[in-house]
């Protein structure tokens, strides 16, 4: 037998759930653009090295804790999708505007304080960087910017709802 | 040449003596599942297969082929460290070996063993941070001393270290994922964050070593052998995690209310 406290406890706020939707979205997005970036750039492509040697050791120690925090989010956040589905709590829009924004973050953070700052790596070892690095970080920038907006906009809804 | 020779087969006896301590827990793990059947619920097979694939996982590290190249050969000895420390702790884990100890001790040795499982040492050793510093610890302290060199010249040593990596591995697994019945139990963030942590110990650990051998290793051995341990380890730890998360998942999941 439950207590009606005890079910209260357990009831997911709508508040709870919109925060749900955009974190699960988001860890998601992290871990997407992680996954991507090592499959397309690393594997692939071959543009992005293992490790070049101009690495400053900062560099290596914020790289290894976005890949393992990268790599976790990556599942998590498919059980927290799981997760709302079971609650039937998902809202699909705020959830992919919870993972655009997670992609443009990781990114936009690769592309400015990981390569730039940390020069843990280069996008490509060519000449002309400087196109490669404006492309990378604006397209990190618009993700960003219509995951935000999406946020936003579903926020406002729920709260009209409300 | 013949103190060479002498090292070499001593090396073989204590690989064979581990190989062998490694059978007899098979041994032992086959009996007492067939053993404690026949008094409760039969001990579901998989985790027999579970035990096995454990085991020689482990055994393959140790002895064979692949330990042999390991002497010499940097990438060799990094896929039987994934063995040893990685994988074959993770399966021995989910084979729930605990749990069978207990179907099959009398009471009163049971009771003995859960006090000691109670006790304050073993709940210090049995935290996730504690297990951490063990597991991925160890790792440095190995790569980034001279005790990597010195491990091909010393038997004690050798011994010592394939034992410490392989129990830590299995301390760090047990106490990230709850297989069998936990005294101490963690939350759930805690032990995410520390696996965090962990993972993280271990891929800057890879990257650090693509850079910087460990002594008598060369700059391509180490290189192919720390991208074998980034990348493996991933693979291990993928598996891992989404244990990890789908026991979350399961322990959060929403009870139907009561008619």
């Amino acid at each position: 037998m439950f207590a009606l406290a005890d079910l209260r406890k357990q009831a997911v706020s709508q508040r709870q759930c919109r925060a749900r939707n955009m974190w699960s979205g988001f860890l998601f997005g992290v871990g997407f653009a992680a996954f991507f970036d090592e499959a397309v750039f690393h594997q692939l492509l071959h543009w992005h090295h293992f490790y070049d040697k101009s690495t400053t050791s900062a560099g290596l120690v914020s790289d290894g804790f976005f890949h393992a925090f990268s790599w976790f989010a990556t599942v998590g956040g498919l059980f927290l999708f799981a997760d709302l589905q079971r609650r039937n709590a998902l809202w699909l829009k705020r959830w992919l505007g919870g993972t655009l924004l997670g992609i443009g973050v990781f990114q936009l953070y690769d592309g400015t304080v990981q390569h730039k700052v940390m020069q843990i790596h280069q996008i490509r070892y060519v000449e002309n960087i400087l196109v490669y690095d404006l492309i990378w970080n604006m397209s990190a920038v618009v993700l960003l910017l219509i995951g935000a907006i999406v946020l936003y906009r579903t926020g406002k809804e729920a709260s009209y709802e409300q | 040449m013949s103190s060479e020779h002498l090292h070499h087969s001593a090396g073989d006896t204590a690989s064979f003596l581990l190989a062998a301590l490694f059978c007899l827990a098979l041994i032992f793990y086959i009996w007492a599942s067939l053993y404690s059947s026949r008094f409760y619920k039969k001990w579901p097979v998989y985790r027999s297969v579970l035990w096995t694939g454990g085991i020689v996982c482990a055994i393959g590290a140790i002895a064979g082929p692949l330990a042999e190249k390991a002497h010499t050969h940097f990438t060799a000895h990094m896929a039987g460290h994934l063995l040893l420390g990685m994988l074959a702790p993770l399966l021995l884990v989910l084979s729930a070996p605990m749990t069978l100890l207990f179907r099959t001790l009398r009471t009163g040795s049971a009771r003995l063993l859960v006090g000691i499982l109670k006790s304050g040492p073993v709940r210090f050793i049995g935290d996730p941070a504690t297990a951490a510093v063990f597991n991925i610890g160890g790792l440095w302290l190995l790569y980034t001393t001279g005790l990597y060199a010195a491990m091909h010249q010393n038997l004690f040593l050798y011994l010592l270290i394939h034992l410490h990596v392989f129990l830590a591995g299995c301390l760090f697994t047990a106490s990230i994922l709850y297989i069998d019945p936990v005294p101490h139990r963690r939350t759930f963030q805690y032990r995410a964050a520390v696996l965090v942590f962990a993972l993280a110990g271990h891929g800057i650990l890879s990257k650090y070593l693509y850079a910087h051998p460990p002594r008598h290793v060369s700059a391509s051995q180490a290189e192919t052998g720390s991208m074998l341990m980034y990348y493996g380890g991933d693979a291990i730890d993928l598996v891992l995690i989404t244990i990890f998360c789908f026991q979350w998942y399961k322990a959060a999941r929403p009870r139907s209310v009561p008619v």
